[in-house]
């Protein structure tokens, strides 16, 4: 043992304290529970502060732990319950009345109630596991492994699963060691564009100037994605180190992760992470016995989806306005108050770690040759499991959509799936056989973005999605650009004319002329991007756009200037009012006859009288064009 | 003393949780404990700013001003950032602040009808407050629960599958004070 090296011997030490402070926990009865945002949202403290009521009640000797996010969204609230002699179980859709049977029956009497149990945890003889199902055939979970399984707010937990390892190996490398196996690994930014982390961390390494930065892009402004933020709320740890592995490696001591404010608590859990971390001497001066120093710092954003760019994300940082810069110079040269800086996005650097536990090779032999490793992807929208997923590069959109996410719910036909948000684009089922890395999706249009991807079925208008990606960049484009911030304008007023049944057909030429503009004339990919959603839809989807303009009808059934409810009479049961009752402003009303009907003039098209009437009669249905509906009213009188 | 915009609104008689916010003097004394915190660096503009809006629930324009001179910068860089990025507020928000997620997932399975409801329900638009003060409406580009969709975060609480209905719950919730907005449960 007198091999080991001081910070070796350190690592080791907090790691059998850690070890030793769990090993007794190990014989009672484990409950955890999923309590990122998502499971708070959807009931997950209920459901905790309910397991504690009862297994007081029963006087049950358990303990309750709160995890991260295990990426079933579709299934939250989830708990795992783990009891010696017992395969650990993870019970989907928890209410108190599951709770009251899984403490009884299974704490108490040693029955597990499988019928309610969704997966067990590790292989068994009696219950299927995650690698049973289609999802767990596709998933090769790297980054995402420990999410949702260990407590987020206790470093002890990541410690004991070899947390900290590569740190401690790191530190007794030579630093161009360590940016040579990120190099050969080629991790490719996460960030959505796959510029290699490890060139630019050469780039930052090889200034002259000493004093030098290491930034977390935690700015996850896309709508419709939410992986940074679950790793951040379930295994921070795993971002801190390898942050710390990135400063030693390019020689910076301080640091900081810009955590976007719409994310309290992984703010929180992060900043419990660090606390812990420097109590550990894991971060501040002499790191794990060595010589090296480093600490990190949260910087909360304020709410800019431009901030995400890296040079505005430096101006935020530095209490100025958030508009772009022209580069050169690289942020690897001049970055946070003018010195070199690395910024690279939350999974870049989850990835570190493993890669140096793991090697290069290891990680290379995951994924394509151009794109080693993995994909993290939020799904959600129109999917049976929306949820957080993590696929190796080169797996297609339809092996995702169909067999990890489940396919398309309620027999709904696909239409759409949008990929890279507001600078990624809509593909048609044709392209569902692209492979996914940063090289083919580009080639179709849209981009591998940060990894938001919803599901749009045959009930999505795709004029009105790209109107919305439209509104959300013109919202938010800085304004320093002209083109970006005239020219997204007027392609919004365009796309609301059309959804209105306002426009026409010499419109489209126009649009497609104002994007190629838009994407010349802008600094930023901000604007170099937003016209995407418009160019894609414009080209896979053109019939809608030609609906909405020569027949001002929405094939979707969605744009409420071009629908109109209507209760048909032939369907319509005189006995029942769910229709009248669930009107939100008193448009439907009963007629002299008894049949429902509904006044036009107040309708607001909320939706509320189609979903209340009952199945079995299915009477309230959508007209498009609204013209319709005096053919209809004709025809019963 | 009673002066200023703040002078106005007591004297127009507005609900007493106007106090809270309290006149001048509170707004300096905010002040000067968040810069002894933080630091009078320009550099720190935006944290300190996100500091004062936590205490104040917005940002006043005396606190500006006072923020500008202690910085020694003019007034006109403290405004900036406080009108560029979305976090920051002019006026004081409602007592129950309602945020209406507009993300992919919640704008294509409902958002819209959400925030259309709550606009017709509390008889205001987007951005703004009610008379009483009770309640305001934002939105935000999104939450992240996307799995939820259609969200709304009701006072840092996120509400998932708000339909018009729920929103009258939500609403009705408050007006009888029975619970404050419970997180949803419905399957």
């Amino acid at each position: 043992m007198s091999m080991l090296s001081t910070t070796e011997k350190t690592y080791q030490e907090l790691r059998q304290k850690a070890e030793a402070k769990l090993a007794p926990l190990a014989d009672k009865p484990l409950i955890w529970i999923g309590t990122a945002t998502c499971g708070k949202a959807a009931g997950a403290l209920e459901v905790r502060e309910a397991f504690k009521e009862e297994l007081k009640n029963k006087g049950v000797d358990a303990r309750v732990m709160e995890v991260g996010c295990m990426g079933h969204c579709y299934a939250e609230p989830l708990a795992v319950i783990a009891k010696p002699g017992f395969p650990a179980l993870c019970y989907g859709k928890v209410d108190e009345g599951l709770v009251k049977r899984l403490v009884d029956d299974f704490l108490v009497h040693d029955d597990p109630c499988y019928e309610f149990a969704m997966v067990a945890l590790e292989a068994n003889d009696i219950f299927p596991t995650f690698a049973d199902f289609p999802r767990g055939v596709y998933e090769e979970k790297i980054i995402l492994e420990q999410c949702g399984f260990i407590d987020p707010e206790d470093i002890d937990h990541y410690l004991a699963k070899d947390g900290y390892a590569a740190l401690a190996r790191v530190l007794d490398m030579e630093s161009p060691q360590v940016i040579k196996e990120v190099k050969a690994a080629n991790l490719r930014g996460r960030g959505g564009a796959g510029f290699p982390a490890g060139v630019k961390w050469e780039a930052v390494a090889g200034q002259a100037e000493q004093t030098r930065y290491v930034i977390c892009n935690a700015d996850e402004g896309d709508p419709g994605a939410f992986m940074d933020r679950s790793i951040l709320e379930s295994n921070p740890h795993l971002v801190v180190e390898g942050m710390i592995i990135c400063a030693y490696a390019v020689g910076a001591s301080h640091g900081y992760l810009y955590i976007r404010s719409e994310y309290p608590q992984a703010i929180r859990r992060v900043r419990t992470a660090l606390q812990q971390a420097r109590e550990r001497g894991l971060l501040g001066n002499s790191i794990l016995g060595s010589d090296f120093n480093f600490d990190l710092e949260i910087f909360a954003g304020a709410g800019a989806f431009v901030c995400g760019e890296g040079t505005a994300l430096i101006n935020s940082m530095e209490g100025k306005l958030g508009l772009p810069e022209h580069r050169p110079p690289r942020l690897s040269t001049a970055g946070l108050r003018g010195k070199p800086t690395v910024l690279n996005n939350v999974k870049t650097f989850a990835y570190v770690p493993l890669i140096i536990k793991k090697g290069a090779e290891w990680f290379k032999n995951t994924g394509t040759p151009g794109s080693p490793g993995t994909a993290v992807f939020a799904l959600a929208g129109k999917v049976a499991n929306p949820g957080l997923v993590e696929v190796p590069m080169g797996t297609t959109l339809r092996q995702l959509i169909y067999d990890v996410g489940q396919g398309i719910p309620g027999d709904k036909k696909f239409k759409a799936v949008q990929i890279g948000g507001p600078s990624g684009g809509c593909l048609p089922e044709a392209a569902l056989d692209i492979p996914i890395d940063f090289d083919s999706l580009k080639e179709a249009g849209a981009i591998m973005g940060s990894g938001g991807v919803v599901i749009l079925d045959e009930d999505d208008c795709m004029v009105r999605i790209a109107r919305y990606f439209l509104k959300f960049t013109q919202q938010e484009s800085c304004g320093k650009c002209t083109f970006c911030r005239l020219g997204t304008r007027h392609m919004l007023d365009i796309l609301t004319a059309i959804t209105r049944g306002e426009g026409k057909l010499s419109d489209l030429e126009t649009l497609r002329e104002l994007a190629e503009d838009v994407q010349a004339g802008s600094l930023c990919n901000l604007g170099k991007t937003a016209p995407n959603p418009v160019l894609t839809t414009l080209k896979y989807f053109y019939d809608e756009y030609r609906a909405h303009i020569k027949e001002k009808r929405c094939p979707a059934l969605m744009c409420p200037d071009l629908i109109a409810y209507y209760i048909a009479p032939e369907k319509c049961s005189k006995l029942c009012n769910a229709c009248v009752g669930s009107c939100p402003v008193e448009a439907v009303y009963t007629r002299e006859d008894g049949l429902k009907a509904i006044n036009q003039g107040k309708c607001v098209k909320c939706d509320n009288c189609l979903k209340a009437c009952p199945f079995e009669y299915n009477a309230v249905i959508k007209l498009s064009p609204p013209s319709l509906l005096e053919e209809k009213e004709r025809s019963t009188k | 003393m009673i002066s200023g915009i703040f002078g106005e609104m007591i004297l127009k008689g507005m609900s007493a949780t106007m106090f809270k916010e309290g006149g001048r003097e509170t707004i300096i004394e905010t002040i000067n404990a968040v810069l002894a915190e933080h630091g009078a660096r320009r550099e720190n503009l935006i944290p300190l700013l996100q500091e004062v809006q936590e205490r104040l629930g917005y940002l006043p324009k005396p606190a500006m001003e006072e923020i500008a001179s202690a910085l020694g910068v003019p007034a006109v860089e403290v405004y900036g950032p406080a009108t560029f990025y979305n976090a920051f507020r002019l006026h004081p928000p409602g007592d129950h602040q309602i945020k209406v997620c507009m993300g992919t997932a919640c704008f294509m399975i409902g958002g819209q009808i959400a925030l259309d409801s709550f606009e017709r329900r509390l008889k205001i638009k987007l951005g703004e407050t009610t008379p009483d003060r009770r309640f305001s409406l934002d939105q935000v580009a999104c939450v992240g629960c996307c799995a939820l969709a259609p969200v709304v975060v009701v006072d840092n609480l996120v509400e998932g599958h708000v339909t018009p209905t729920r929103v009258d719950g939500i609403i009705l919730s408050f007006e009888t004070q029975q619970g404050d907005g419970k997180g949803e449960q419905e399957a």
